[in-house]
């Protein structure tokens, strides 16, 4: 048993930090700043940190702090928000991947933020850089109803196996593993090993996909077998490593990715490759070799409850208990999904949302969402309305947060070197809008999702997005425009699906052409029909006679589409944030470095 | 002690005994509410009226401060406003001042008695001797702010560094400098943070916020307790720069504030 299980055993809450990180990290800034350290090298050791690099300057770095498995405690999130004061811009963006970024950072100063997470158990390493990423969970899993068991505790235990491992350390690129709760909530299709808890013959394991992965180009997960028992899944987990590691290609930037090594060499070559080495694996790995699953069931006590004086009725409250909470299995609870403004959270929030996990959330720490969002798990039905009524007070109770009204939006050109637009302010103007207008409250668009991207590459996920759009730009003459390729019709759930493209849509026409589609939908929908549910069906070229594919709904929103004379309509040719022109400028990307 | 600050334990003998003298510098209002014990009042409002040093070292003398008066300054916003009296204090020529380590609030907070009496002995008179190597002018900063070993520390937030600030500065947001319950933090993390940024022990230092010098204040007082003595107070900050229309940098290319939340 290591250090590091011992002390869980004694009740201590998992430490994923490394004091002696930070001051490596400060001095190795100061021998680059000096000259002494080439670019290229400082540029991996710094990804290696979880320091990625900002939009057009050298000076400032976003530090990505990984929740392994979505797991926040509130005095982490009190310690991110003093951070993000001191060495951010006064906010926290929480990512689609669990992670909490700070962007903004004086590289210099990127230190300070490392010895500051390290205090309370947090780190940075190898949250970028070629390394295994974040291993992600379901903010269900633990209380879905449909799932066979916990998988929490097995993402924490891959987490702790993979980081700082050697075998992971220089990866032909960047390795993704998500732990899901069941099908339905899903993301295990669009990664590159993405695993499904089941049970069978009263035997614990998983159903393993391998190689999905959204980005320029995005694959859907293949299943490697009908059941992989909890006994293998290191195994398994090393097995598709040591074959990533081995025959990825190292020189092609571009496509280095797991899921391209899958698709090159096809399916099946790949999938008893696999199994082979897995093999190989098991005969000579170490029996020391193992997982660290910590089986203790989760510790749930319910807070105490100060019930007087709570109105059991607040204002909003009934939308915001449709729209923003689900039924945990374990009867008289819910979880609770806290809606960000595309991930951003202020200081003063997370301070707020640390009081109200503490007072309200029966495991007494929060959970990250795949939604840019935080859930609060556990929580008594009937202290729900005092909840509320504490998130309405921190800003934090917007309603939607399971809905459409709800966008992804990666940081796009707020602080990324790639991107072409801004993805980030456009998924806020649609939440603003979509919520004045109550579209959170239509039962047919229930469960559909809009995503959008500031480039191909697919950081706000827009290819399993119902409504999915990723940044580019256009031009009418000399004057450029922000212009989003539209996608229609993609699922993240065990149908996994890309979008179909539809069409290219001018940055100030989203939502125009957005809301015209849901009129669309629903002068052909069928009894029952959910927005996501038609166009995925319209996606696979299945729709009804009038309205069969994504052409016949570019045809009918074409007329949205036509660039207007910048004399007619000068606001078209600004993105969303700008009052300049607009033109499209990027640096040079890091995933890949 | 950290050469700068005042601990709060021993304030109250202190104030009894007469060796120091207490100041509190909030608005007037918020004093007759309530103070420590002994404190006397000198809002920084009234203090920035203040057009000379002779203006300066009556409100200075009126609040019982002397030549050889030990001044121990506090507020309630963590340093800032007091770090400003300390420093305009210092400008016409007091030699002993330091910052209360804690707030008023701080104080309070812990438990430490307050009440409403007001301070022991009479006035002082204090005489004017302009200290001009603590301030810097628009001119003077201008003058050296591109020589080499000259450093300009622009104190405001992140973001509004980022949408401007003037040619050249640090961006050492205030909030960086105290922690924990203290308007500054210990000498040794504010050195630490001082060396990653490369700020030589020698250099010479422009600290500047907003509009009048009170977040930059607090920062001339850190550079002090870190040993980075050889510092200036901009007094005037990026207001006056702007309404100068001198030359300002700025983050291009990069839509930072619609990353902030709220």
């Amino acid at each position: 048993m290591d250090a590091e299980l011992e002390r869980r055993a004694e009740g201590g809450a998992p430490d994923w930090a490394r004091h002696e990180e930070a001051d490596e990290f400060a001095r190795t800034v100061r021998l680059f700043r000096a000259g002494r350290y080439d670019a290229d090298s400082f540029r991996r050791f710094r990804l290696q940190n979880g320091a990625y690099g900002t939009r057009m300057t050298g000076d400032y770095a976003m530090v990505r702090i990984k929740l392994p498995a979505g797991e926040v405690r509130p005095e982490q999130l009190e310690r991110i928000a003093r951070l993000s004061e001191q060495y951010s811009i006064g906010s926290a963006h929480f990512s689609t991947r669990e992670n909490v970024q700070l962007h903004w950072v004086v590289l210099e100063d990127v230190s300070e933020v490392m010895r500051g997470l390290a205090g309370v158990g947090l780190t940075s390493r190898e949250a970028c850089g070629n390394t295994v990423r974040n291993v992600m969970c379901s903010p269900l899993s633990g209380v879905c109803p449909e799932e066979a068991f916990d998988s929490t505790p097995y993402a924490l235990a891959t987490a702790r196996f993979f980081l700082r491992n050697p075998m992971s350390q220089n990866l032909p690129r960047k390795f993704k593993f998500n732990f899901t709760c069941c099908e339905e909530h899903g993301m295990a299709r669009i990664v590159d090993v993405g695993l499904v808890p089941r049970i069978e013959d009263g035997v614990r394991g998983f159903r393993v996909y391998l190689g999905g992965g959204l980005g320029n180009k995005s694959y859907v997960g293949h299943l490697l077998e009908e059941f992989t028992p909890e006994e293998d899944l290191l195994h398994t987990s090393i097995a598709v490593m040591r074959i990533f590691d081995r025959l990825g290609d190292r020189k092609n930037m571009a496509r280095n990715r797991m899921r391209y090594l899958v698709h090159d060499m096809g399916w099946e070559k790949f999938q008893a490759l696999v199994l082979k080495e897995r093999a190989v694996v098991k005969a000579t790995q170490s029996v020391v070799t193992s997982l660290q699953v910590d089986a203790r069931p989760a510790e749930v006590r319910r807070p105490v409850s100060v019930t007087s004086g709570a109105d059991p009725e607040p204002a909003g409250y009934q939308r915001w208990l449709s729209t923003c909470t689900v039924r945990q299995r374990q009867p008289g609870y819910r979880a609770v999904f806290v809606s960000l403004e595309a991930g951003d959270i202020t200081s003063g929030q997370l301070r707020s949302l640390a009081g109200l996990v503490r007072d309200h959330s029966g495991e007494g720490h929060a959970r990250a969402g795949f939604l840019q969002d935080v859930v609060l798990r556990h929580v008594h039905e009937d202290d729900l309305p005092r909840l509320y009524a504490g998130l309405v007070s921190a800003g934090l109770a917007r309603p939607g947060a399971l809905t459409m009204a709800s966008p992804v939006g990666c940081s796009g050109t707020t602080s990324c070197n790639l991107a072409l637009t801004n993805s980030h302010r456009l998924a806020k103007e649609i939440q603003k809008k979509f919520l004045e207008m109550g579209l959170d409250g239509h039962d047919d668009l229930r469960g559909s999702t809009i995503k959008i991207s500031g480039c191909p590459n697919s950081c706000g996920q827009h290819g399993i997005a119902t409504i999915g759009f990723y940044g580019g730009g256009a031009r009418v003459g000399k004057d450029m425009y922000a212009n989003y390729q539209m996608s229609l019709g993609g699922r993240s759930d065990g149908g996994a699906a890309l979008g179909a493209t539809c069409a290219r849509v001018p940055a100030k026409r989203v939502m125009p052409v957005i809301l015209r589609i849901i009129e669309i939908f629903r002068e052909h929908k069928s009894e029952g029909d959910t927005l996501g549910g038609w166009l995925h069906r319209l996606a696979a070229g299945a729709g009804a006679p009038g309205m069969e594919s994504v052409s016949d709904v570019k045809r009918a929103i074409e007329p949205l589409l036509a660039p207007p004379s910048k004399e007619e309509d000068p606001d078209f040719y600004l993105d969303y944030g700008s009052d300049t022109g607009y033109h499209t400028k990027t640096g040079r990307g890091e995933c890949a470095a | 002690m950290s050469g700068v600050t005042a601990a709060a334990d021993g304030i109250e003998q202190a104030v009894r005994d007469n060796s120091i003298r207490l100041v509190d510098v909030r608005h007037a209002e918020q004093y007759e509410g309530g103070h420590i014990p002994g404190a006397a009042s000198l809002p920084l409002g009234g203090l920035l009226e203040a057009e000379t040093p002779e203006q300066i070292a009556r409100l200075a003398g009126e609040a019982g401060v002397g030549d050889g008066t030990r001044a121990v300054i506090y507020d309630d916003a963590f340093g800032a406003l007091a770090s400003r009296v300390a420093w305009a204090l210092e400008y016409i020529g007091h030699r002993d001042v330091l910052l209360l380590e804690e707030t008023y609030s701080g104080w309070a907070a812990a438990g430490r008695s307050t009440g409403t009496g007001g301070p022991r002995g009479a006035s002082e008179r204090h005489s004017v001797s302009v200290q001009p190597g603590l301030l810097a002018t628009a001119d003077y900063l201008e003058s050296v702010m591109h020589r080499d070993g000259t450093v300009v520390l622009d104190n405001r937030e992140r973001l509004n560094y980022l949408e401007h600030h003037i040619p050249g500065a640090v961006s050492l947001p205030y909030v960086t400098l105290g922690g924990e319950g203290r308007i500054l933090r210990p000498p040794g993390e504010l050195g630490r943070l001082l060396d990653n940024r490369g700020v030589p022990a020698d250099a010479e230092i422009i600290t500047y916020c907003g509009s009048v010098g009170t977040l930059s204040g607090l920062a001339y007082y850190a550079l002090k307790s870190a040993g980075r003595s050889n510092a200036r107070l901009y007094a005037k900050s990026f207001k006056e720069w702007r309404g100068l229309s001198k030359p300002v940098e700025t983050q291009a290319d990069a839509n930072y504030w619609d990353l902030s939340a709220g």
